[in-house]
């Protein structure tokens, strides 16, 4: 089967620029095309499943602020598990798990990576498609597939997995422990292990695509930074998601054919169970071996497009090419034995804790570099302040703000007291999630062009997106440290049941106001896509005068991406503003040099 | 009211979108439209991105004033002033990044926001910067995780020097009890097999355990100030996490093993309530709760301080409300407490044939 398959595959690569009919089924919907799966990504990825993971946590805080309270939206949305209104507290803690499941995974995973990677791999490093064009519709329609599944498992009558996005055994093993433990938890898990299927075939596709198909001339050196945190984003992911893969198959068997893999000596409602040599403790190695590594397979590609946005918008080289790649390096290879700082206090071996604590406050030097390197790239620059370079801009902010309490909660000791309490929510919200999102919006006002075949998004509204969602962003995660730092749990349904957090009530209503217009902002996001997909103004071919090699492609988009020959590298990616020994611009009157450009008389190539 | 509330808040809002986009449209009348940034856009944004740096030391120094006061108070242990300052250097290291990084980020996006025709400076490496800020965090990252490691290992070394007082949190969904080891201040043996719940035998302890004979199993836990406290922790279903804020505490509870934790009280419960810290918290929060009180009708009784622990992993339905009232008291408080309690032997064993409670006392003091 797999040689036929190669086989055709080949086949539509050696004719793949040629012209041929295409029926709707095979341009829209069972694409090979990279830019449409990409596309395809995007809406379902980001769009959508972004739509319903915010909204999520849109109602739960809600209920935070105003704990009992009934409101209208539970009532509609939440039906029988807002009995008159008021949120149910086995339903808190499910859209706590989904939302948390959903961001993290198909949102920010899948729809980030899955677009990116997508759309600019093969354009990027000048390939006519990826590797293998079937592979990676097949990845695309399994992460359908997962999301289906993921979100009819809402409609089960016991409701979603609620056991946290951790799902740590045995509270996610023993449907008598909670009702989301029962078919919720079966349809999470079998979503999950579609989603690595489809995660692990897309991987190895870029992996293979950026090894393999690189044009003339374009050395690994040569590469855009984006291209380098796709590659290593996509390594990481293969290395760590199979990991997953194995916790969810040995719970499932814990669940559905009496293994003890990850229970021992339980009495449950009224009965001893029969599990016997288990240890959850196993269970928070094998997630946290992906979990961890996660964090990074989400941020990695956030930071390579602001790489990429930044340097082109500031009109100067990126900083540190050489330490921006050895960083990513350096990060990826940490990321995978820094695990155990999610586990301090799970009752592991003290002296573990020191080892995790040494690699994880390791971690924090290469992403020093990175701050510092976008820092200096803005200076003496050229600032051309499109929305995408402010997002840029705002993920550099976050990425510090959020990064540096990492040192407080990746140190053993102090982790003690702010482990899972809202500190550590604001922390990775900040670091991960707010950043990550940047680093998508970017990527969407950057790329959109690209994407849909030289339409614009409306620029005021990007602005006015952006800002708010500074505002918000800042104005949710900020108080919520010290929400933290006062010792309130996370995943708590309500925080009446102590006194002490009485006067946090006001904290909680602030934060809560900021998300919800943080929310409401981004409807203006959805709406200005929505309108400029069709209507957006069609920009020049190359509009924000940058040196990768898919603004070379034409507007329309054609399968093979380029009509004539594929083009040639002649240098790296980021000559702008370069000068030759009279202090003029390499091509007079114009401030950036294109990759296919070749070296002109007595200019030296520099820095790779 | 509150819907109507909201939708105000929602139609502001929009009023407030529409408004944004209008002054920013009006700022680019003189240019031909484009979604490409204009110089106009630039000199804009710059202004904005310097007014976002005020904002967020705005934040910074409003959720100090505003909140700093609610963080925990000072810690009730002994390892806590070591956690209190190695805290407080991280924070201050914390806030001297955050400082300078996040002005420079913002001030340079505003100082060098785009003008047509403007030069770019081509900048594209320089080693010896690079060096300086890779050496610099790993100079002050060694200090931090040397300090931090060393006290780490204080922490979790826990032995059975000074005499320590055994006590078992046993973790269940959704409440905690705790057991003391007695008079011999040995915890007898126990298991989730054993329990039986027809002779109240909740935690499953081993009957036939001349060591659990004398245990105290309570649902408050007292505690004698001054003298080390060995936790040992079960749970009986899933995981939990034995979160005591106060004495910078924290562990995990495991079904299937028995974690451990250990800390000195220092201040007991009535020392505490005297902080002035403590006392303008209980001050805040009674007022608050008389507000509540008067305007929704549900009494909310007035709050006195108590150590609290919380358990601190999602468990279920009712995570949010497993609590444990602990109480620090003097050693002379504590041993009344302690004889005023019925060993598992009264309550368990006394009901069961008399014989074979016997047998466990002579084989008892037969050792």
């Amino acid at each position: 089967m797999s040689a036929v398959t190669a086989h055709v595959d080949d086949h539509a690569h050696d004719h793949g620029h040629h012209h041929h009919k295409e029926t709707f089924v095979t341009k829209y919907i069972f694409s090979q095309d990279h830019k449409m799966i990409a596309k395809q990504y995007l809406i379902l990825g980001v769009l959508i499943m972004g739509f319903i993971g915010i909204a999520m946590s849109l109602l739960f805080r809600m209920q935070l602020a105003w704990p009992g309270e009934s409101f209208l939206v539970f009532d509609t949305f939440l039906g029988k598990w807002a009995p008159d209104g008021v949120m149910d507290a086995d339903i808190y803690l499910a859209l706590v798990t989904m939302h948390g499941t959903i961001m993290v995974f198909f949102v920010l995973t899948a729809g980030l990576s899955g677009t990116f990677s997508n759309l600019l791999i093969p354009l990027q490093i000048g390939a006519r498609d990826m590797a293998s064009g079937f592979l990676n519709m097949v990845s695309f329609w399994l992460f359908f597939v997962a999301s289906v599944v993921m979100i009819a498992s809402i409609f089960v009558e016991a409701g979603p997995a609620a056991a946290g996005w951790t799902i740590y055994p045995p509270l996610s093993a023993l449907p008598m422990a909670q009702p989301g433990s029962g078919m919720g938890m079966t349809l999470w898990l079998v979503s999950m292990t579609i989603f690595i299927a489809s995660s692990l075939l897309g991987s190895l596709n870029y992996i293979v695509t950026v090894l393999n198909l690189r044009t003339k001339g374009m050395s690994m050196t040569r590469l855009p930074l984006t291209i380098w945190a796709f590659f290593v984003t996509a390594i990481i992911g293969v290395i760590s998601f199979p990991v997953l893969l194995s916790a969810g198959l040995l719970l499932l068997m814990d669940r559905s054919f009496g293994t003890s893999f990850f229970l021992s000596d339980i009495f449950i409602q009224g009965e001893v169970l029969h599990y016997q040599g288990g240890s959850p403790v196993l269970y928070e190695h094998l997630f946290w071996f992906l979990g961890h590594p996660e964090v990074y397979i989400v941020l990695l590609p956030a930071l390579g497009i602001t790489s990429e946005v930044m340097s082109t918008n500031a009109r100067k080289p990126i900083f540190g090419y050489r330490a921006m790649v050895a960083s990513i390096l350096a990060i990826a290879f940490l990321s995978t034995i820094v695990w155990g700082h999610h586990m301090f206090i799970s009752g592991m071996n003290p002296f573990l804790g020191s080892v995790f604590t040494f690699t994880t406050l390791l971690i924090a030097i290469p992403s020093a570099v990175k701050a510092f390197n976008y820092i200096t790239t803005l200076w003496k620059g050229n600032l051309q302040l499109n929305p995408a370079m402010l997002f840029s801009i705002g993920l550099v902010s976050t990425f510090i703000t959020g990064g540096l309490t990492g040192i407080i909660l990746g140190d053993s000791t102090l982790d003690i007291n702010v482990h899972d309490t809202y500190f550590v929510v604001a922390h990775f919200h900040l670091v991960m999630g707010i950043s990550a999102l940047y680093g998508l919006f970017a990527g969407v006002y950057h790329w959109f062009p690209k994407m849909f075949e030289g339409r614009m998004l409306n620029k005021n509204l990007g602005y006015v997106h952006f800002w708010i969602t500074a505002v918000c962003a800042y104005g949710v995660f900020f108080p919520m440290h010290f929400v933290g730092m006062a010792g309130v749990p996370r995943r708590y349904y309500e925080n009446t049941a102590f006194p002490m957090f009485d006067e946090l009530t006001d904290v909680q209503v602030l934060m809560t106001v900021f998300a919800l217009v943080a929310g409401a902002a981004q409807l203006i996001f959805v709406a200005n896509f929505i309108y400029s997909m069709f209507y957006g103004k069609i920009g020049p071919k190359n509009p924000w005068k940058s040196n990768t090699l898919e603004w070379t492609t034409e507007l329309k988009h054609i399968h093979g991406n380029w009509d004539g020959p594929i083009p040639e590298v002649h240098r790296w990616a980021y000559d702008y503003s370069k000068v030759d020994a009279d202090g003029e611009y390499i091509i007079p009157g114009q401030d950036f040099v294109p990759q296919t450009v070749p070296l002109q008389q007595d200019e030296e190539e520099l820095n790779h | 009211m509150t819907t109507l509330l909201i939708l105000a808040v929602i139609v502001l809002v929009a009023i407030a979108i529409w408004q944004m986009t209008k002054i920013f449209e009006l700022s680019q009348l003189r240019t031909a439209k484009t979604e490409i940034a204009t110089d106009q856009d630039n000199k804009y944004n710059g202004y904005l991105l310097f007014a976002f740096l005020i904002f967020i030391y705005g934040i910074t120094i409003f959720s100090f004033w505003k909140y700093g006061k609610f963080l925990l108070p000072e810690a009730a242990s002994e390892h806590g002033s070591e956690y209190d300052s190695l805290m407080l250097t991280s924070f201050v290291i914390i806030f001297i990044v955050q400082a300078i990084t996040q002005v420079l980020l913002h001030y340079f996006g505003y100082k060098y926001r785009g003008e047509k025709g403007k030069k770019a400076l081509f900048y594209a490496d320089n080693d010896r910067l690079e060096f300086i800020w890779t050496i610099i965090p790993v100079i002050v990252l060694a200090g931090l995780i040397l300090w931090g490691l060393y006290t780490w290992t204080n922490i979790m070394d826990i032995n059975d020097d000074d005499d320590p007082l055994i006590v078992e949190l046993y973790a269940q969904q959704f409440n905690w009890t705790a057991r003391y080891g007695g008079e011999d201040n040995v915890l007898g043996g126990a298991n989730v097999r054993m329990i039986d719940i027809d002779k109240a035998n909740v935690l499953g302890l081993d009957e036939a355990d001349s060591y659990a004979a004398d245990d105290i199993i309570v649902k408050e836990l007292h505690l004698p100030v001054g003298r080390k406290v060995n936790f040992k922790m079960r749970s009986q279903d899933v995981l939990h996490s034995a979160y005591m804020p106060h004495f910078r505490a924290q562990m995990n509870c495991v079904p299937g093993m028995v974690t451990e934790f250990s800390f000195t009280p220092i201040y007991t419960t009535e020392e505490m309530r005297q902080m002035p810290d403590v006392v303008d918290k209980v001050k805040r929060t009674n007022t608050i709760r008389a507000e509540k009180s008067a305007s929704t009708g549900e009494i909310l009784d007035p709050w006195e301080f108590d150590y609290i622990l919380l358990c601190n992993k999602i468990c279920g339905k009712s995570h949010y409300n497993m609590q444990m009232k602990i109480i620090v008291e003097t050693e002379e408080e504590y041993n009344a407490w302690l004889a005023s309690q019925s060993t598992f032997a009264e309550t368990v064993l006394k009901d069961d044939s008399e014989p074979a409670f016997n047998m466990v006392q002579d084989s008892n003091t037969g050792q």
